[in-house]
């Protein structure tokens, strides 16, 4: 397990104010509000975002790497992300924004959207030698993982263990460059803050091929000022629409195997749904789509477009595709691993004690507490529920005073003492 | 250790919320995720029945250093031939209940295949209690 544990999602303290919004949605409990501000737990965040989208302050923030980056190599590539294609009106081509990120500082463009299409169709060759362990989880996004490793790890053994399209083209690029003593960069443009965090600590493979990642949002306007002054559009869009609509929810799915599947998105129904893998209510199903974010990756914290008018952009340059003259087929260039070479890692981050019989009575001493809080889930102790207090309370992270029921309690019962003391009397004075 | 949960017998959107916080406590205890999937599996299926055939009922779970368990009791109508019920395909759910995907005849013995242990006591009329028992260590 990594030792430093970097985030893209982080907290402007500055900013916050200690409000307890944050804390009810976040998926694995990992923020506390303690001494006027929020906490994230580092081991158990898995930059999803949801704080992002929650924080009425706008003091929760996605980080990523800066543009500056492009001045520490010789050759520059961008590969963005098909939600790059949400962000502009479908008026605008594809290859008029690709030429303009080449016209902010890029040599060259390899879109994400073409490795897509290749996994698609690789994914759905797996799939058809998958008999055993089914339905086939999508692997593709990096929350989605990270979950099942912190809350559902029985799951593990079901998911597609190939690499992301981000990582794909970052390899395709890295073949295309190899005999090249130059120094190359390869820049994701992304809408997802997991993914600035997965290049620094991958699952599935030792180590990432992308140099950094730019968020959309900080490269948005530069680009579109690029956008509006591109004078010759350079032929650079190879991607079909197969690959483009992976950036929206379903995309994946039914590219990938068009029948027997399920997407899901948005992190409560990504939930619900292992749940029900989990207790083999969904059976008969040969794949899962799973996108943390709502109406998947044109949703993404690092998007600029409203994510619905994103789908629709998105959309519309799919049906342009398929209408245009017949769409060839991306090849995949000989000599690139699809597969995974590491196995992914049980986090169980919420495990109470690696001693079973310890955490058995932690566990009986967490539920005599919780018993005895109100059960309103009120937030005001600074933790998500009544539960979650508890459990911070047999941690040794703080104590039951914190709940302001519990704190009222004390105080009338000390009230009542002192009452109680006054109404004694000196023997002297006691006629 | 002891829990106790009532299942509402008509609601089948509720049915599966008994499984799913033994499943979370299971993940708080460290108990390895084979286990925790068998336990998940065999639970579920067991308190879905209680709310398809039996008007729901009380589940109590007991874990122990070595074992899990679950014991589901409720007094809906008895299964009148337990050889024929375990049988895979058998299925006796209302076509309201399979709709939902539920009742697909996996039943019992989809119990008995993701457990270490299964007792059914059935009485016509009276009612029926399964007892599903684990062992801790895969």
């Amino acid at each position: 397990m990594e030792q430093n544990y970097f985030h893209s999602v982080t907290l402007d303290e500055s900013l916050c104010k200690g409000c307890t919004v944050c804390i009810k949605g976040c998926p694995t409990e990992a923020i506390r509000v303690q001494k006027g501000r929020a906490w994230i737990t580092a081991e158990r965040c898995i930059d999803c975002g949801e704080c992002i989208r929650t924080c009425p302050s706008g003091a929760k923030k996605a980080i990523s790497d800066p543009l500056s980056l492009l001045e520490k190599f010789d050759i520059n590539i961008a590969i963005p992300a098909p939600t790059l294609y949400g962000q502009f009106s479908s008026g605008i081509s594809c290859n008029r924004i690709l030429t303009a990120l080449k016209g902010i500082g890029f040599d060259d463009v390899y879109e994400v959207a073409a490795a897509a299409e290749i996994l698609s169709r690789e994914t759905r060759n797996w799939l058809k030698i998958q008999k055993e362990k089914k339905p086939q989880i999508s692997s593709s996004c990096p929350v989605v993982v990270r979950l099942i490793e912190s809350r559902f790890p029985s799951l593990l053994d079901q998911v597609v263990p190939m690499i992301s399209p981000m990582e794909l083209s970052a390899r395709i690029v890295r073949e295309k460059y190899k005999n090249s003593s130059a120094r190359v960069g390869v820049f994701f443009i992304s809408p997802c803050a997991a993914k600035v965090t997965d290049i620094k600590t991958p699952r599935g493979i030792e180590s990432s091929s992308v140099d950094a990642v730019l968020g959309i949002k900080d490269i948005y306007k530069e680009l579109s000022q690029a956008v509006g002054h591109v004078e010759t559009e350079e032929s650079l869009s190879i991607a079909n629409s197969i690959g483009v609509s992976w950036a929206r929810t379903d995309g994946e799915g039914s590219a990938v195997y068009s029948e027997n599947h399920i997407s899901v998105d948005g992190i409560d129904h990504v939930i619900d749904v292992l749940e029900n893998l989990e207790n083999g209510h969904i059976r008969n199903v040969d794949f899962v789509e799973m996108m943390s974010c709502p109406g998947g990756c044109v949703g993404g914290p690092l998007s600029v477009e409203n994510p619905y008018i994103a789908r629709n952009i998105i959309s519309s340059r799919e049906r342009v595709l398929q209408q245009a003259a017949e769409e060839k087929p991306v090849e995949l260039p000989e000599g690139i691993c699809l597969f995974w070479t590491e196995e992914l890692e049980s986090r169980t981050t919420h495990r109470l004690d690696p001693d079973y019989r310890k955490a058995m009575q932690m566990m009986e001493e967490m539920e005599r507490i919780q018993a005895s809080l109100p059960g309103l889930d009120c937030g005001a102790c600074g933790a998500p529920t009544c539960k979650a207090l508890a459990e911070d309370i047999v941690r040794g992270k703080t104590t039951e005073t914190d709940c302001v029921f519990m704190l009222r309690e004390k105080i009338r019962d000390l009230t009542r003492e002192m009452i109680e003391l006054e109404s004694r009397m000196p023997p002297g004075l006691d006629r | 250790m002891n829990f106790e949960y009532t299942v509402s017998g008509d609601d089948y959107s509720l049915a599966g919320r008994a499984s799913s916080d033994i499943k979370k406590k299971l993940k708080q205890l460290g108990i390895p995720a084979t286990v925790i999937k068998k336990t998940a599996i065999s639970m579920y299926e067991a308190e879905i029945n209680m709310v398809i055939h039996a008007d729901g009922g009380i589940i109590k779970v007991t874990l122990d250093p070595r074992h899990i368990r679950i014991i589901l009791k409720d007094t809906g109508p008895g299964i009148p031939d337990l050889e024929l019920a375990m049988q895979e395909g058998w299925s006796t759910a209302s076509e309201e209940a399979r709709e939902l995907g539920f009742g697909a005849g996996m039943g019992l013995m989809n119990i008995q295949r993701n457990s270490d242990g299964l007792h059914i006591d059935t009485v016509v009329g009276e009612g029926t209690t399964v007892t599903i028992v684990l062992n801790m260590e895969d």
